[in-house]
């Protein structure tokens, strides 16, 4: 059986602030969404794999976010750890033509 | 064919096995270009990537965190092609087809097997320690791999009395790691000494003192034949003379056994272990080797990690063909180790075999030092250090190296006219070992140096040496000094204020001033030349608060989520709520809306602080602008690299000896420097005496009243990780002049202190009279620049609580999102 990718559309990008991320509920599945200064979005599970911390609090830049808790950091892209073992999972993430954040979550 | 077609043809090298021993013989045989030779693929029965055995007694005792003990990442599988079976665990070898499979189906075939199997804990056969199924019964734990240190610690948080079977080196470490855990710990141990092993029984009988010293209790000669059940759960052991002892859970570290029986499967040549020749290689069959705590070699076992880097050595030679003559002669085994703080050598025999053997011994019981040497026809061939292990290093090389004693026995045990270190650099020989932990020689430490490394750093990252229990970082920094004559470098960026800016920070405050750089977007456009960077965002934003003070703009995407909302994040994503209680003073209607919030919002702790505050912890996000609105009282300011509080004593108000109004104070100290950023926290104290009541001499900033309406200054002191007494600034006369050079001190430190350096730190380093200096006798006239910048961020602070009614940004506080969606739905 193949995996269908569905594309969700999870709310508008202003709700966002710009170099920020926020919890968004996508299909039952709760993700963190980040924002860049260049207003490209990034999509990760929530929780950081190491203690369960937020990531969606954490510091991004264009390329990575810092959990809030003990300073794991992730790829925002392909979720590999910088400086750790741990990896997190990335949902690819784009801003539709009308301001939408649209994620797209696997289903099985 | 065999051996005139290497580089030719890729051959199949299946290793089974994932632990040190394996990765270890894989990293050899890539080292010698394994990789143009072999298809690479491992077997592993855990689920994880190979990691530092040696290490897991520090996950136990919750020194260092799982992902601190990995030797290589997953990455490293990757980026040599090697293909990982983990969680697989080989059940068969079938030799006639040169075909591997695992429990879980999958097959390999080989041209080269590698059997690196290692081995398990062994269980003392004892009634009642197993459950159904041949598991342990729960409460019962060997102590061997990562799921069990989880295992342990879950239950050492539940357990009061926990026993360890096995007084060897393992079972000390357990035992320590559970000591860390709140438990009270029982070692059991056969032997009539500690660590029988590696110490005589004076050596064991001193390590006992240390280790109850520490609050472990020994019990020598029990052997334990059952464990005591109260229904399931375990209540006890009980000894073969009769005693018993009560405990609610069990380690067992009794020792090791190999892995050796997919070995005796395939029909293979197995003792007490899987016999190899002296080129690792099974007399049975060619195509297989074997290395680790799996093998028998001459009729040895090891238990230890030092063989193993030989081993694998030889092997590597022998299967690349980059030396054909590489041969394993057996290992001398010395070992130098921690054990509850006692620092400790062994080598060789810890008794004499005959009247021959000459016997150097020096005892020292009150300080618990030790030192018994063996030597035989002028060589040493045993050896106890204790206490103190300084001449450890020499004395293992003798060992090792089989090497002619000096005639001066004394020169043995103690340093006499101590030869220079130079002269030990000079003289350790290429091959010595600097890092047992990762096994790496001197001679890797020089070849690292001339292939370009620097700097120690450099070097520990490349070879990994020092990164395991980091015993050896100071002769690793010695040696890369020593390679580089003298001119190693410090890596340029420990200078700097952020990583992502080449600046140290005077030169970084002069250019943000020059170029008029006002937020942290700003800065990195200017002077960063990757851009931005998380990790730099909140050092930028707080010294930009304090260049700028309330001209600043304050981009809240490069504050840390503390400053963000405002309250302090627990380790589960909620946060802590501190209402600001100046003086440690708050009035009963404020005490009474406190509790209604904790009632009202299910505040799961209620906590006073060590700041004489309250803090109400566990809040969700979402509820923190309500729980501020329904507190109605000004921030506490316990979240940031900031001004945090003041606390105070009695002072003059209802006290005996109050000299000075330490409570008003304080207060006014509150009310003039809340909310101040700072590179680190800094924590205030007022003491209306010398008695000292509210610790003021140990805090950033304290002030103690001496009679007279004077106050002493005291600054850099510290009580917490770092304790360090205040160093007196100066005395002042009257409240004002107290908070004026205590803020012209606090503003000194905002402007030159690096990140997150406090100030038992800041004041040390540009010394007590540099700061009296520009202080309090303004020797640099800059004090009244001091006096303006404070009061501007004085004047620029405000009620972050505010936000409670008008958030900064979009779902400032919001867990989830809501979706608002315009147009259609899911695609």
């Amino acid at each position: 059986m193949t995996e269908a990718i569905l594309k969700h559309r999870v709310g508008l990008l202003d709700a966002v602030p710009r170099g920020e991320g926020r919890v968004f509920e996508v299909a039952g599945q709760r993700l963190a969404v980040f924002r860049t200064h260049g207003d490209q979005v990034f999509a990760t599970q929530e929780h950081c794999p190491h203690l369960g911390g937020p990531l969606a609090d954490g510091l991004i830049d264009r390329g990575t976010v810092i959990c809030p808790l003990h300073d794991r950091t992730y790829d925002l892209r392909s979720g590999a750890g910088v400086n750790t073992e741990c990896q997190v999972r990335t949902y690819p993430a784009s801003v539709g033509a009308d301001g939408a954040i649209v994620v797209e979550v696997g289903q099985d | 064919m065999d051996g005139m077609t290497f580089g030719s043809t890729v051959r199949k090298l299946v290793v089974i096995g994932n632990g040190m021993a394996g990765a270890r013989a894989v990293e050899e045989v890539l080292a010698r270009g394994g990789a143009e030779q072999f298809s690479i693929t491992m077997f592993g029965d855990e689920p994880y990537g190979n990691y530092n055995r040696i290490l897991l007694s520090n996950i136990l005792s919750g020194q260092q965190d799982h992902s601190e003990i990995y030797i290589n990442p997953l990455d490293w599988y990757k980026e040599n092609s090697i293909r990982l079976h983990s969680g697989a665990r080989v059940t068969h070898i079938d030799r006639a087809a040169r075909v591997v499979t695992a429990d879980n189906g999958v097959q390999e075939e080989y041209d080269i097997l590698l059997i690196a199997t290692g081995s398990r804990a062994f269980i003392p056969p004892m009634e009642g320690v197993w459950a159904e199924g041949g598991r342990l019964r729960p409460g019962i734990f060997a102590f061997r791999g990562i799921d069990d240190c989880n295992a342990i610690v879950a239950e050492a948080a539940r357990s009061k009395r926990a026993a360890v079977i096995g007084g060897g080196l393992l079972g000390l470490e357990a035992a320590r790691g559970l000591l860390n855990h709140g438990c009270e710990v029982h070692v059991i141990h056969l032997g009539q000494h500690l660590m029988d092993m590696q110490l005589d029984t004076a050596g064991g009988a001193m390590l006992r003192r240390a280790m109850e010293g520490m609050g472990v209790q020994v019990h020598l000669g029990k052997m334990t034949t059952t464990v005591l059940l109260e229904g399931e759960k375990v209540a006890g052991l009980r000894f073969k003379d009769g005693t018993e002892l009560a405990c609610d859970m069990v380690v067992v570290s009794a020792g090791i056994r190999p892995n050796a029986e997919i070995g005796s499967r395939a029909g293979l040549t197995v003792e007490r272990a899987i016999v190899v020749d002296n080129t690792m290689r099974s007399p049975d069959d060619p195509h297989i080797y074997a290395v680790g705590e799996c093998v028998q070699h001459r009729g040895k076992v090891y238990g230890l990690v030092a063989p193993l880097w030989d081993q694998a050595k030889v092997f590597a030679d022998q299967v690349t063909g980059a030396n054909t003559g590489a041969e394993y002669l057996g290992s001398k085994l010395a070992t130098k180790l921690k054990v509850m703080g006692v620092e400790l050598a062994s080598m060789g025999i810890t008794e004499p075999a005959s009247d021959a053997d000459e016997v150097i011994q020096f005892s020292e019981p009150k300080r618990g030092t030790y030192k018994k040497l063996i030597v035989r026809d002028g060589r040493l061939v045993g050896g106890i250090l204790m206490g103190d292990i300084s001449k450890a290093a020499y004395l293992m090389q003798a060992f090792d190296r089989d090497s002619r004693l000096p005639d001066e026995r004394l020169e043995l045990l103690f340093d006499l006219g101590a030869p220079p270190q130079k002269v030990t650099l000079d003289e350790m020989p290429v091959d010595a070992q600097v890092c047992n932990c990762n096994g790496v020689s001197k001679g890797a430490i020089g070849a690292c140096v001339a292939d370009g490394a620097r700097s120690g750093s450099a070097v520990m990252k490349a070879t990994r040496a020092g990164m395991g229990c980091g015993s050896c970082k100071g002769l690793v920094n010695e040696l890369v000094e020593w390679f580089c004559g003298g001119e190693a470098e410090e890596d340029p960026s420990i200078h700097y204020y952020v990583p992502a800016i080449p600046l140290a920070k005077p030169e970084l405050v002069a250019k943000i001033r020059e170029q008029g750089l006002r937020s942290v977007s700003a800065v990195f456009a200017a002077l960063a030349p990757q851009g931005e960077d998380a990790a730099s965002k909140p050092p930028l934003a707080s010294l930009l608060a304090t260049i700028w003070a309330g001209e600043y703009e304050d981009e809240r995407d490069a504050r840390f989520i503390n400053d963000r909302v405002h309250a302090n994040i627990q380790k589960d994503g909620t946060f802590s709520v501190v209402p600001e209680m100046a003086g440690g003073v708050c009035t009963p209607a404020e005490l009474m809306r406190i509790a209604q919030v904790a009632v009202k919002y299910q505040v799961p702790l209620v906590k006073l602080t060590g700041g004489q505050r309250i803090d109400l912890v566990g809040i969700a996000k979402a509820d923190l602008p309500g729980v501020w609105q329904d507190l109605d009282m000004p921030a506490g300011t316990a979240w940031g690299k900031s001004y945090r509080t003041c606390k105070s004593c009695i002072g003059t108000e209802f006290c005996r000896f109050g000299l000075g109004d330490s409570m008003g104070l304080a207060t006014r100290i509150e009310r003039r420097f809340r909310g101040i950023d700072s590179p680190a926290k800094m924590k205030l104290a007022t003491a209306g005496c010398p008695r000292n009541c509210s610790e003021a001499m140990v805090k950033d900033v304290g002030l103690v009243a001496i009679g007279d309406d004077k106050w002493e200054i005291y600054v850099g002191g510290a009580a917490g990780a770092h304790i360090r007494k205040g160093d007196l600034l100066c005395v002042v006369e009257g409240e004002d002049a107290a908070m004026q050079i205590s803020g012209r001190f606090m503003q000194y430190y905002r402007e030159h202190a690096k990140w997150k350096e406090r100030t038992y730190s800041f004041v040390p380093r540009i010394g007590l009279e540099r700061i009296r200096a520009i202080v309090v006798d303004d020797a640099d006239g800059t004090a009244e620049a001091l006096d303006q910048a404070m009061l501007a961020s004085v004047e620029a602070a405000y009620d972050p609580w505010k936000e409670a009614v008008k958030p900064r940004t979009a779902n400032q506080f919001a867990d989830v999102v809501q979706a608002e969606m315009v147009g259609g739905g899911d695609d």
